[in-house]
């Protein structure tokens, strides 16, 4: 939507549509028919895509819905024990959480990502024998490469727990200890920041 | 699995047929029986926890209807758990716990200090001055902002607007703006940029005059010391390092303003030291996060001169300079350097302002490459430099620098070069629906976070973000300066070993015999050679 007035659907992301947003640099332009042109590909590609008969030109909703995909699958993140896995294998919400202990939440180690684990098989097995299947079945934010692309901040004296996270800049993650509430939220030009390591 | 007997569990629930109804006892007296039993076992304490099945339900259904979840029976294990886990909270508990200080208690007492009138000022200070506070009306300039939903919570607004209260309260300050904030990784900043006084700042002029006279007196002492000793020394180099820029006095260009930082309103202020230009233009090369702590070191390629405080204080004066406006006829110029208020101003209307960015200007001072706003020629060189370079030789001059000429002080925004496509700014007014009270907001695009408004005859900037430039390229550091080249070795610069004694005598044998062998030759070409064997003898 443009105005919050009216809102229109978007189409879910498919892997070629992130694969192609994925070379665009640059801001958005706010007109989601604008259409962008590849400006520098190889040559390989140039020439697989016109055999295919397609168009080198990606359009701007494309681009977006590419964008939300790879932030929600890259940076989207919930408090451990937000979420269970049931025996059967299906992630249901835990309607018993009462929200991470202050201490709890101010450790990297009890939020997860809320994608497919990556991680989880490369554990050793010791490791392994302390989670607790049911609510470690996420990759955990300790070991992010890079090391310190979250920031953990107290806000409001204590009260509210903020992640913000350096690799998409205006991410913001919230917590209020002792509670249920969570969220997160991306307010920001939607490109990656990948001056990352030079930066930390 | 055989047939199950009525005191086990599971009975009745597998055998199709039977409802759970049907294994009643008829008779009474074993019925009664049967509940005796069946209540026997679930006192049964366990052998691990001490606990029985009978109290646990107990406590269970007790819980779950004082409760009264939704959907109880899908959360029934999760229940049973925390009914179990509340239980063994209980026993341990046999000291007393300390009073736990929370660290919102610790935070409200470091703001309760800001909410406390100051004593001693007296009212009457007060009353007179009321007019002309140096206080800027933040809560006022959150409200404008807010309509563009930019912004801090009302809370922290307030808070900080208290802050800087204090601040002027503290310190002898003409005018006080709210810059903004920057965030960080472990805390973030908060800043306000001040102006003195006139005359308030002679206190760090004399300091730096002292520590000048103190270094040019061990000047003279290594002088005398260096004469006694010049038979001995190897010969000097005669690489001058290309001379350091001097930063702009306190009170003009890039140092105009002072700012003051603090991580949390609450929390002492902090005064940022003036910026040279070297900082700046090695700001522009690098781009790093703050941490939050003044003292930290800014690891980086070129190195940073100084630390986070002083890439903090670079960083704010590139924003700055990118970032400042106001309206045109507002600022009146008077001059090159100064400009006044306009107190003729007929504000412009909300549509006209941002239909054209040419309505707005920049009122503060650009910063040239070389990283101060009033261009230095460098090579000037004064008395003192001029009587040592005749004693010396005069290296080569470098080609000379060419005068740098920054954009005058009120150029419009739309002069301001964009990035690739992207125009420098976005112009926006706050809502379409009711333009009798929108305000004109001002998104910067060179400065993501850099925002400024304007209604009617009020308008100021901000800034809330990370404290970077924004570029579509990705950035590239600077390469390390390629190995210098070393001397071509040849056999001029080759050492080698010096000849044996035999070596030598043998040499000579041969030379005396040569000697004979060529006395009827030429005159020339034994002077010549007698020249060569002259400089052999030397380099042996």
């Amino acid at each position: 939507s443009l105005n919050c007035v009216e809102w229109s659907l978007l189409p879910p992301a498919t892997e070629e549509m992130v694969a192609q947003a994925e070379q665009l640099k640059g801001r958005f332009q706010g007109d989601p028919s604008f259409e962008y042109e590849y400006t520098e590909i190889n040559a390989e590609d140039a020439e697989r895509l016109f055999e295919d008969g397609k168009e080198p030109m990606i359009k701007e909703e494309s681009r977006l819905v590419a964008t939300i995909e790879q932030i929600d699958r890259a940076v989207g993140i919930i408090p451990r024990g937000a979420f269970l896995k049931t025996p059967l294998g299906s992630v249901r919400e835990n309607r018993n959480f009462e929200g991470l202990s202050l201490t709890e939440a101010k450790k990297l180690s009890s939020y997860f990502h809320f994608t497919e684990p990556v991680n989880l098989k490369n554990k050793t097995l010791l490791e392994k024998a302390d989670l607790d299947p049911s609510t470690d079945f996420l990759d955990s934010l300790e070991h992010d490469i890079p090391q310190g692309s979250w920031t953990v901040q107290l806000e409001k004296g204590g009260t509210v727990v903020v992640l913000r996270s350096l690799l998409w800049l205006g991410l913001t993650f919230y917590h209020v200890p002792m509670t249920k509430q969570y969220g997160y939220v991306y307010f920001g030009t939607g490109e990656k920041n990948l001056d990352l390591p030079f930066m930390l | 699995h055989g047939p199950y007997q009525p005191h086990e569990p599971g009975y009745g629930l597998y055998q199709p047929g039977y409802s759970p109804y049907d294994d009643q006892i008829p008779d009474p007296k074993s019925r009664m029986l049967a509940i005796q039993n069946a209540k026997a076992y679930l006192l049964k304490s366990s052998t691990t926890s001490g606990l029985n099945l009978y109290d646990h339900l107990a406590n269970m259904l007790t819980k779950i209807l004082d409760e009264q979840p939704t959907n109880a029976v899908d959360i029934i294990e999760n229940i049973s758990k925390d009914v179990k886990w509340a239980q063994l909270q209980k026993k341990m508990d046999t000291l007393r716990d300390e009073h736990e200080i929370l660290p919102t208690f610790e935070a409200a007492e470091k703001r309760k200090a800001l909410f406390l009138k100051a004593n001693g000022e007296g009212e009457e200070e007060l009353e007179e001055e009321i007019g002309e506070t140096p206080l800027p009306n933040v809560m006022e300039t959150a409200f404008y902002f807010e309509q563009a939903g930019i912004g801090l919570s009302k809370d922290e607004s307030y808070h900080i607007f208290l802050a800087l209260k204090k601040l002027i309260s503290v310190q002898p300050i003409q005018t006080c703006r709210f810059w903004g904030k920057i965030l960080g990784l472990e805390m973030n900043y908060i800043i306000a940029e001040v102006q003195y006084h006139e005359g308030e700042e002679e206190e760090e002029t004399e300091e730096e005059e002292v520590t000048e006279e103190g270094g040019k007196g061990t000047g003279e002492v290594e002088d005398e010391d260096e004469k006694k000793e010049k038979e001995d020394e190897p010969p000097k180099s005669t690489y001058k390092p290309p001379p350091v820029i001097p930063k702009e006095e306190n009170g003009t260009g890039a140092n105009k303003y002072v700012y003051f930082v603090c991580n949390e309103p609450g929390k002492p202020w902090v005064k940022l030291p003036p910026v040279t230009p070297a900082q700046i233009v090695c700001a522009r090369k690098i781009k790093k996060f703050f941490t939050g702590r003044l003292d930290a070191p800014v690891v980086s390629f070129p190195p940073f001169p100084g630390n986070e405080a002083n890439y903090l204080r670079a960083q704010i004066a590139r924003i700055s300079a990118g970032k400042e406006e106001g309206d045109e006829e507002e600022e009146g110029g008077g001059g090159r350097d100064t400009y006044e208020e306009n107190p003729d101003f007929q504000p412009l209307s909300v549509a006209e302002m941002v239909d054209s960015l040419a309505t707005w200007v920049h009122h503060g001072q650009s910063i040239l490459k070389q990283g101060r706003c009033v261009w230095l020629n460098p090579f000037q060189k004064s008395e003192e430099e001029e009587e040592e370079d005749e004693e010396e030789e005069k290296a080569e001059e470098p080609d000379e620098l060419q005068q740098e000429i920054g954009p005058p002080l009120l150029t419009p925004l739309s002069e301001d070069e964009g990035i690739q496509n992207i125009p420098a700014w976005t112009a926006q007014p706050s809502t379409n629906l009711i333009p009798q009270y929108a305000v004109a907001i001002l998104q910067s695009n060179r400065w993501p976070g850099a925002y400024a408004f304007a209604s009617g005859k009020k308008f100021d900037n901000i800034y809330f973000g990370w404290g970077h430039k924004y570029s579509p390229e990705s950035h590239t550091p600077a390469l390390p300066p390629p190995a210098q080249a070393e001397y071509p070795s040849g056999p001029e610069t080759t050492e080698t070993r010096d000849p044996t004694l035999e070596e030598e005598l043998a040499f000579k044998a041969a030379r005396e015999e040569a000697l004979a062998a060529a006395e009827d030759e030429e005159d020339e070409e034994d002077v010549v050679e007698d020249d060569e064997e002259e400089e052999e003898e030397e380099e042996d």
